[in-house]
């Protein structure tokens, strides 16, 4: 994973409801067997309308995305933030995430970052912004826009963990839970 | 205390918990295909590590193959599937691929083999795991790192999301089916409804649906936000089970139906939310927009829009406000995917096309969910039944429900498809999808446009 503890850049504002990941990336691009190479894609049939936001100059090099609520909703393809990291995105702030998006931007360092509305609507127009994990806010314009973590996430993110190894750890206590599983269960044995 | 499903699915498989940190949860089953696997196997031979458990993993192609014998997928499709079959067999993991009789579209041939079974936990890289909660198990779709953590670990570090029942209640009007309730609730709590919860399905209206249908409803608990969906299991979960493949035999079932028993919500226990819906009130649905949750019933019209959202989906959709949804032509009818694809859905869409005959202007396929479904359904002539009328009979797989195979749109071609997302581009770029049910579809395909199946001669029986 990428650690993330802090970031400055300029945003990108997408105000738009619901983004699934399937406009994230479109599912001709999930063919690959590599983990690289997505960002081209990106939003690709967005990105056909010349004032897509990713195609105007002014949010060119933009590394932060600000956007609406339950941003990353549908499929489960990890795809859409391996393709927003690949293309340069540190960190998304939104209302909302999808529950699957969250979960797999936490285990790639791609920062998912909730704010209230009125706030993430503010950032829309900010420009440039700083994203602290450590202290847990976005500034923008001097003021400090405080956003809650867990402090699991927040902890592995920062220094960038293999959650494998954290569970490779619990060998025993996954052993002993072994043991007490019912025979009926099934297995391919 | 009293205790949800979910909580006891979810408390029986913590392997460890610790304050501040999510449960560490142990993975009964992992189900594996194509599209989502290989970065992850790719993270495990990079980190020196093995699959832990290839015995509670079964893997089966389905997103990019070829639904036709006739017509070969894309080199990098191939390249793809040639990936899995490297890496299942360097694990030892057991696969369905193409070929083989059991291959089908994950989210139908688990239940089918009988590996889906109440309390378990499932896993697997794809948001319509949420699929198998029809049986009572706790499953829910997973990204690719987590898929490699579970093939590295067996356990998945999770934490707990919030309980929401979702009640309906009612005996169902006629030409009303599960697919219509899945539409119907999502159209009542929205797309990001269920977001962060774990949903149970309750109510005399779930309790009298079959097995098939709850899987239906299940299969669509991503679209209204939440990541798994649940129905207690009951008769009707056991006598679909009893055996099956893999399914508990003899003494071993009588065990097993003692533990599946006290899988209920027990009486008392907290929601931290419920949704209640009159089952009465549902009507066949149609989506008319580019989320599940933009949905009507048959009998109304597109509505005005009331968001920028909904402007956005209008035009992408070619529909004006106030158009009569039956009044939409239509150019295709896909009838398929793991959200309704199985036997009894077949027998649905057979039942309104007998004897008829596929509009002219209209191209039809029906893709079994698996070739044991296509089998079945074979073996009762519903083949011949589509055929005669004019559909494609094809081979088992997603095939047009996301378009990652030659099954595509065209763009600006108009669908009727009883998969689950109508997405911009979903079905192929261009393309615009309303969401219906087999019945719906079947007659849509009949009319050449939208059509109100309980109007249809013969068609709500």
């Amino acid at each position: 994973m990428t650690p993330f503890v802090r970031h400055s850049g300029r945003v990108a504002p997408l105000d738009k409801a619901d983004v699934d990941t399937d406009q994230i990336i479109p599912k001709q691009f999930l063919k690959r067997i590599e983990r690289t190479g997505f960002g081209e894609f990106l939003f690709f049939d967005w990105r056909k309308d010349p004032n897509f936001v990713l195609n105007r100059p002014e949010y060119e090099g933009a590394s932060i995305l600000v956007t609406g609520p339950n941003f990353g909703c549908g499929s489960s393809r990890e795809h859409a933030p391996w393709a927003l990291q690949d293309y340069g995105f540190r960190a998304v702030i939104a209302p909302s995430f999808s529950d699957i998006f969250q979960a797999n931007c936490l285990k790639i360092g791609l920062l998912p970052v909730q704010l209230p509305e009125a706030t993430v609507r503010e950032l829309m127009g900010a420009g440039d912004v700083t994203v602290d994990l450590d202290r847990q806010v976005v500034s923008a314009d001097g003021v400090d826009h405080r956003f809650e973590i867990d402090e699991f996430s927040r902890i592995n993110i920062m220094e960038g963990l293999d959650e494998i190894g954290l569970t490779v750890r619990q060998e025993s206590a996954i052993a002993a839970f072994e043991e007490k599983r019912p025979d009926w269960m099934p297995a391919l044995g | 205390m009293p205790k949800t499903l979910a909580s006891k699915l979810w408390d029986s498989h913590v392997v460890r918990q610790a304050p501040g940190e999510p449960d560490l949860l142990y993975i009964d089953l992992h189900l594996v295909h194509e599209v989502t696997s290989p970065q992850a196997f790719e993270g495990l031979r990079l980190a020196g590590r093995r699959v832990r458990r290839p015995d509670l993993t079964l893997a089966t192609m389905d997103h990019n193959i070829a639904t036709s014998r006739a017509e070969a997928p894309d080199e990098i499709s191939q390249l793809q599937m040639r990936t899995l079959e490297e890496n299942c067999s360097a694990a030892g993991i057991r696969l369905y691929g193409v070929g083989s009789r059991h291959q089908g579209i994950v989210h139908i041939i688990g239940p089918e083999l009988g590996l889906t079974q109440p309390g378990m936990t499932i896993v697997c890289g794809d948001s319509h795991t949420s699929t198998h909660g029809a049986l009572g198990a706790l499953a829910f779709g997973i990204g690719t790192s987590e898929v490699e953590h579970v093939l590295a670990t067996q356990t998945l570090p999770q934490r707990r999301p919030k309980d929401l029942a979702i009640t309906v209640d009612g005996d169902l009007p006629l030409g009303v089916v599960a697919k219509d309730v899945a539409l119907g609730i999502i159209s009542k709590i929205g797309v990001a409804g269920g977001r962060g919860h774990l949903v149970e399905y309750r109510g005399s209206t779930i309790r009298d649906l079959s097995l098939e249908g709850r899987l239906t409803v299940c299969n669509m608990t991503i679209e209204g936000g939440a990541r798994a969906g649940m129905v207690a299991p009951d008769d009707t979960t056991f006598a679909y089970l009893e055996g099956r493949q893999f399914a508990p035999r003899g003494a071993a079932w009588e065990q097993a139906l003692d533990h599946w028993r006290a899988l209920v919500t027990d009486e008392g226990a907290a929601f931290d939310h419920e949704v209640v819906i009159d089952a009465g009130g549902l009507e066949p649905y149609v989506s008319w927009g580019t989320n599940p949750g933009q949905s009507v019933p048959v009998t109304g019209r597109v509505p005005e829009p009331a968001s920028e959202t909904d402007e956005r989906a209008l035009r992408y959709m070619a529909l004006k406000a106030g158009t009569a949804i039956q009044d939409i032509s239509l150019d295709r009818v896909f009838i398929g995917s793991c959200t309704n694809a199985r036997l009894e859905d077949l027998r649905l869409a057979a039942a309104v096309v007998e004897g008829r005959h596929v509009h002219p202007k209209v191209r039809a396929m029906v893709v079994p969910g698996s070739m044991s479904v296509r089998a079945a359904a074979e073996a009762e002539g519903l083949d011949r039944v589509f055929l005669e009328a004019g559909f494609e009979w094809r081979e088992a797989g997603c095939s047009m429900c996301l378009g990652m195979n030659p099954d595509i749109l065209q763009p600006g071609e108009r669908c009727a498809s009883t998969s689950n997302r109508n997405f911009e581009g979903r079905q192929g770029a261009g393309g615009r999808t309303h969401l219906v049910s087999p019945p719906m579809a079947a007659a849509a395909a009949i009319a050449g446009h939208l059509v109100d199946i309980r109007e249809f001669e013969g068609g709500a029986g």
